[in-house]
């Protein structure tokens, strides 16, 4: 369990947070750049002391101002990956991962060095410098690195975004699965909503030093609490396999069922994103009309107005999210518990292999 | 010529009255001497004196500089505080003194008669005619060209680097060995060469605090003084000798420099 509360004035942002995680679970903070998420990170890791504040891994007090304890940040065990992974650009792969371990003859660091980087694929790079490595390289050493030294809490600051789209979703793909076997709980950072959702078992959105909404990435999208929650939480992301469908379609089949198509090219498992703003709704038995290729019959769970818009909450197996306009709405007369049909085109789906 | 070309002509003809100015005088050292009379005069034992403590008294200087001046540069790169700038200012201040204002300085403060002369001869220290004198000297002129070259080198160093390395369990003095010094390297080596060059040609503050006696602080540059009216070819082996070193200095700070964007920096 990882426990943070801070308040701190960064210049014209005031940081005013709390925030817990649970044993291995992994919080994402979600929000645009200059919001504090790096610095939230920083609180936790010792690197930024804040005027007020506490913080406290596993039981054990790391910070707490009002008791002028702070411990230093050579002593939290924290593992870090920064933003830019942060490499020693003097070492080889093999000696940054075994940098944090010490008191060990140098046969054992390099044993312990090795043995992570295999659970990397990288174990025919370790004697390669950070320069010569490629951008996923890098993210999985500094990964590596972090976790060489069995830390009680895991820090990602943007660890995918200096990635290029190609190598992202395999990074990612990765991440999640160290993440999965991780007991440490993990605070995650990103400007990206797709990517915290992917990653984060929470996502918390943050706006000018504070977290504005904190749920499951579904509930986000379903039930922002501000136009700002909407506008970041964009798509919305389903899972599903995918096959060659007519027409030089892509045809993918939702987990849980239903099926629609996509203009994304892709084979397998898959992740479908949409944006709400793409679906349409109709009223549930009508004759399909219109060019909108996918149609899914959902039922309205909640109806949230976001200003001029409003946000309808669909059941599927899968949870989908439709933002229409409120004239639309009263035009339909829809109230939550009934059942519509979700609309839009094969062009609006995006897709991303996993 | 067209009247385009006027520019790049004009360029390269300032180019060309720099580069012979700059170099005639260096060359001219080698050419006026014979390869055999450079190779005597310097088995002359004044000269073999002199050579040898240009580089001890240099030798130790450099030792001091770096040991004392690494640090105090990091601290100056890494740590924001009141009356910082006036700090650094101060520290650069030997830059731009005149080499007799340096000399002068000196005799006034660890001087027989300086504010501190008492203390320096109750700690049994000889400084004024004396080697040790001439390695106060030099480390006063040369420190600043190092302090300000390996601040900046550190300045130049990731931030995050050092943040990583607390992450990971290393207290800041182990971050600094084993990362800032590493990592800031190419700097910290083209700073020392300067500070080296500079050290080895020092000559006012030297002569004036420490005095020019044979074999005690008569080092090459005071040589090659004491002898240019009365032994030409003497003072201008010498002055060839210093000339080659000073160019492997200023070589070898080219090649780290050069190393670094090839990858080939020391460890």
């Amino acid at each position: 369990m990882l426990r943070v509360e801070a308040r701190h004035q960064l210049g014209d942002l005031l940081l005013d947070v709390e925030l817990a995680v649970d044993r291995g679970e992994c919080l994402a903070l979600a929000g645009p750049s200059g919001a504090g998420k790096t610095s939230i990170l920083r609180v936790a890791a010792g690197l930024l002391r804040p005027e007020r504040g506490r913080v406290a891994a596993n039981g054990d007090a790391w910070l707490d101002t009002e008791r002028g304890l702070d411990v230093p940040a050579e002593q939290r065990r924290c593992g870090y990956v920064f933003q830019h992974y942060a490499l020693f650009p003097h070492l080889s792969a093999w000696q940054n991962v075994a940098y944090p371990l010490r008191g060990l003859s140098r046969t054992e660091r390099r044993a312990r060095a090795t043995e992570l980087l295999e659970r990397f694929g990288l174990a025919g790079r370790a004697d390669a410098r950070p320069h010569t490595l490629s951008g996923g390289e890098r993210q999985r050493v500094a990964v590596a690195r972090a976790l060489a030294r069995a830390p009680e809490v895991l820090l990602l600051d943007e660890p995918l975004s200096a990635l290029d789209a190609r190598t992202r979703a395999a990074a990612a793909r990765e991440l999640a699965g160290v993440l999965r076997e991780s007991e440490a709980p993990t605070l995650l950072v990103t400007h990206d909503f797709t990517e915290a959702a992917q990653l984060g078992d929470r996502v918390g959105i943050i706006d000018r030093g504070c977290v504005v909404q904190l749920g499951t990435p579904s509930e986000l999208a379903a039930t922002p609490r501000s136009a700002f929650v909407a506008d970041f939480t964009g798509a919305v992301v389903l899972t599903g396999v995918a096959s060659r469908g007519r027409g030089g379609l892509t045809r993918v089949e939702l987990d849980g069922g239903g099926t629609i198509t996509s203009t994304d090219a892709g084979e397998g498992a898959v992740a479908v994103s949409v944006y709400p703003w793409e679906i349409a709704i109709e009223p549930a038995g009508e004759e399909p009309h219109g060019s909108a290729e996918n149609r899914l019959s959902a039922e309205v769970v909640s109806i949230t107005t976001v200003g001029n818009r409003v946000r309808l909450a669909l059941t599927r197996p899968q949870p989908l999210v439709a933002e229409v306009t409120l004239i639309s709405v009263e035009r339909l007369g829809l109230h939550a518990g009934d059942q519509v049909v979700a609309a839009w085109k094969a062009s609006a789906t995006r897709l991303v292999v996993m | 010529m067209t009247r385009r070309a006027w520019f790049p002509a004009l360029l390269a003809v300032c180019l060309a009255v720099a580069l012979t100015f700059l170099t005639l005088p260096v060359v001219a050292i080698f050419i006026d001497s014979s390869p055999g009379e450079l190779i005597a005069s310097l088995g002359e034992p004044g000269a073999l004196d002199a050579l040898w403590l240009s580089l001890k008294a240099t030798g130790a200087s450099i030792a001091l500089i770096l040991v004392i001046g690494t640090p105090a540069a990091y601290l100056l790169a890494t740590r924001s505080f009141r009356g910082k700038a006036i700090v650094v200012t101060l520290v650069e201040l030997p830059l731009v003194l005149p080499p007799a204002v340096a000399g002068i300085a000196l005799l006034a403060s660890v001087g027989p008669s300086g504010i501190l002369g008492g203390a320096v001869e109750a700690a049994g220290l000889q400084l004024s005619f004396a080697t040790a004198g001439v390695v106060v000297a030099l480390t006063f002129v040369a420190s600043p060209f190092y302090v300000r070259q390996a601040m900046a080198a550190f300045v130049a160093v990731d931030r995050a680097l050092l943040d990583a390395s607390r992450t990971l369990g290393a207290s800041e003095a182990r971050g600094f060995v084993h990362v800032m010094i590493p990592v800031a390297l190419p700097g910290l080596a083209a700073g020392s060469a300067l500070a080296l060059g500079r050290a080895l040609g020092e000559f006012g503050a030297t002569l004036m605090f420490a005095g020019s006696f044979q074999g005690v602080t008569q080092t090459v540059p005071l040589a090659i003084y004491d002898r240019f009216s009365t032994d030409f070819d003497s003072a201008l082996a010498l002055s060839a000798v210093l000339v080659a070193v000073s160019a492997a200095i200023l070589l070898s700070v080219k090649l780290v420099q050069g190393g670094e964007a090839l990858g080939l920096a020391p460890r």
